[in-house]
């Protein structure tokens, strides 16, 4: 599979870029591809229309699953992208099948379409300075770290991905990963080689060898703290996306809120627009 | 031009649709057009900062959700210092929707938010009575008349109550709230409800218990705004359940002045703008000149008449 190809406008070289979220719309988009990935992924991508916003990495869309069969979803999904195509007019995700909306959304077709809402959210921040970049990403948090990659390779960061999942089978994107340009380490469960003090050391390593000047963390609370240390330790740069049960997915309901230490005070923010990428630091995980 | 406008409780909007409190903000601006809108309702405001409920804070069931948002609130200064303001670049009038746990505070925040560019005052009587062993002021019509009452000398602007349908008796709730002065209700809050998963044991919530909203609701507030219709002279606006334009039209049927429509945002960002643009088409197809000719245009028989009345007095005796 290809990897997506960014807008290049994105960031202005050495300056912190915060990507600018387009205007989101609800669309009606086409089913154009749905496979396995593994046992437990699939990966489905999507015609849009023409002339609608693209996603940035790390924003995510609210897609809604159709009904039937005695699978009635009523919210929408939240969905980060994991494959942007602006030239091809084209976006993917790669999930996984846990409960009734993403059962409801295994059962589409390539031509089906699907109507989703977005793109949300704020994305992930590039460090100044064409700094080395490291991700650290476990089971679906591997799908929102996907678009960070070639991200951040074309704007001239060096990219190391330490994937992480139970079994050396159920890793993803650890070919795509490298073809955009990154140095991949693999961490399973089943091989022990996932566990937080093995995990800290190749964090370690990184740093010294002056690979790791910022960090990027999704898809594990033990991996997230683990990252805040290793962060405030040596002082870098560091980002997480977070996960949380949403509703409306602009702003409005407070639903989806997570605390966040900020003052030495702890506050609320909303996942679905604070985030879902917010301070690694701020981040009570 | 089919003519949608509509007075309602106080107010001369361009429509009867507006959203519900709690789920409309500024940042869904740019995703659908503010200026369509019959008016603007704010998400409760309390007098002081609050953090809100513990997570999860939302849960759905079928055709509908549960909500346990509690009132996050920034406080009232807050709101009028950063958020009223910002409502002035657009036409349709801006309601503000206030809360408290005691009468005193209840007042003050009304004296507080009656400031310019503010059109009317919607109050969430749902909420607990701390002075009342925590029951809600809506609860009761006793409390409900003298909350209002209350309300009603701290400012000029016109109060719409927004009643709770976990009382007993809806209707005799309607009338205590015109009572005491009340300009409009709002019929209604979410239907207080819970759910549990069934492997974990544990409630679906973090408080436990929530509100029902959404579709699933719409039957039972359509019966209970045509019960406060009946019961009251104010204007009685719809809430609950609505999603479509035909949605709408039943409350309106019924007697409702307008609508609010909140859930349904969740599920199409655009559902406002889409309910008033489907009821526009909907007069346009049946020949109906002025949306005024389709509020309380039930059709009853005479035999329906007689049992309904007798019904309605029966539940005020
Ligand atoms: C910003 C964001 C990005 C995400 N990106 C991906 C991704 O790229 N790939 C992927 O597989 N999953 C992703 N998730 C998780 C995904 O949203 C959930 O797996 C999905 O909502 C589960 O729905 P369900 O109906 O199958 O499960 P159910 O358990 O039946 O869902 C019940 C309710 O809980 C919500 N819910 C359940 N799990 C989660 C969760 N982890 N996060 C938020 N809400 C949840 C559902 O949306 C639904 O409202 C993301 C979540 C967020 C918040
Ligand atoms: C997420 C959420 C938050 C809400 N917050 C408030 C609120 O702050 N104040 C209020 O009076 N009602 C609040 N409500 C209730 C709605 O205004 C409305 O009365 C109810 O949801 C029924 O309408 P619906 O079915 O169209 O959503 C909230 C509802 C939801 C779903």
């Amino acid at each position: 599979m290809m990897m997506p190809m960014l807008d290049p406008d994105v960031v202005p070289p050495a300056a912190p870029a915060r990507p600018v979220p387009g205007r989101p719309l609800e669309i009606e988009a086409l089913v154009r591809e749905h496979v396995c990935v593994n046992d437990e992924y699939r990966y489905l991508s999507l015609d849009l229309p023409d002339g609608v916003p693209h996603a940035r990495p790390g924003q995510f869309y609210h897609l809604l699953c159709p009904g039937g069969d005695g699978l009635e979803p009523f919210f929408r999904r939240p969905m980060s992208v994991y494959r942007v195509e602006p030239e091809r007019n084209r976006v993917g995700f790669l999930y996984k099948v846990t409960g009734t909306g993403t059962a409801a959304m295994a059962r589409l077709w390539p031509g089906d379409g699907f109507n989703i809402f977005g793109p949300l959210g704020i994305g992930f921040t590039l460090p100044a300075d064409t700094a080395p970049i490291v991700l650290l990403g476990r089971g679906v948090g591997l799908a929102t770290m996907g678009p960070l990659v070639p991200f951040a390779r074309e704007n001239g960061h060096r990219v190391t991905a330490v994937l992480s999942a139970r079994a050396p089978e159920l890793l993803m994107s650890v070919e795509e990963m490298r073809i955009a340009g990154a140095d991949v380490l693999t961490v399973t469960d089943s091989e022990g080689t996932s566990a937080v003090p093995h995990v800290e050391g190749l964090l370690e390593d990184l740093v010294a060898q002056g690979r790791c000047g910022a960090l990027y963390v999704c898809g594990s609370s033990r991996l997230t703290r683990l990252a805040q240390s290793v962060a405030a330790r040596h002082g870098l740069f560091g980002e997480v996306a977070l996960e949380q049960q949403m509703a409306c997915g602009v702003g409005v309901c407070f639903c989806c809120v997570r605390p966040f230490r900020e003052n030495g005070e702890t506050v609320h923010r909303r996942v679905c627009c604070e985030g879902p990428v917010f301070p690694l630091a701020e981040a009570l995980a | 031009m089919i003519d949608l406008s509509v007075s309602c409780g106080g107010l001369a909007l361009a429509n009867p649709v507006m959203p519900a409190s709690g789920t409309f903000g500024l940042e869904q601006a740019g995703i659908f057009d503010f200026e369509r809108l019959g008016a603007f309702v704010t998400k409760t405001i309390t007098p002081d900062k609050r953090l809100g409920n513990p997570t999860p804070r939302v849960s759905e069931v079928p055709r509908g959700m549960l909500n346990s948002i509690g009132i996050p609130s920034k406080g009232a200064d807050a709101f009028v210092r950063d958020v009223i303001p910002r409502f002035a670049q657009w036409r349709p009038p801006l309601v503000v929707s206030i809360s408290a746990n005691t009468p005193d505070a209840f007042a003050d925040l009304a004296r507080t938010v009656s400031v310019a560019g503010v059109a009317a005052i919607e109050i969430n009587i749902s909420c607990p009575n701390l002075e009342d062993d925590g029951k809600a002021f809506a609860m009761r019509p006793e409390s409900t008349r003298e909350i209002v009452r209350r309300l009603r000398d701290a400012t000029a602007l016109p109060l719409w109550a927004k009643l709770t349908p976990n009382a007993g008796d809806v209707g005799a709730v309607a009338q205590a709230a015109e009572e005491g002065g009340a300009d409009a209700l709002v019929v209604a809050n979410t239907i207080l409800a819970m759910s549990v998963d069934v492997d974990t044991r544990r409630p679906s919530l973090g408080n436990v218990m929530g509100g029902l909203s959404g579709p699933a609701v719409k039957p039972i507030i359509l019966r209970m705004a045509y019960q406060c219709a009946r019961a009251a002279t104010i204007p009685v606006i719809g809430c609950g359940g609505i999603a479509t334009a035909k949605d709408a039209l039943e409350f309106l049927i019924v007697g409702c002045r307008a609508v609010q429509v909140g859930t349904a945002s969740f599920i199409h960002p655009s559902a406002l703008v889409d309910v008033i643009d489907d009821l526009e088409d909907h007069c346009r197809a049946n020949g109906i000149a002025r949306i005024e000719d389709v509020i309380g245009s039930l059709d009853l028989t005479q035999a329906e008449r007689d049992m309904i009345g007798d019904a309605a007095l029966e539940a005020h005796a």
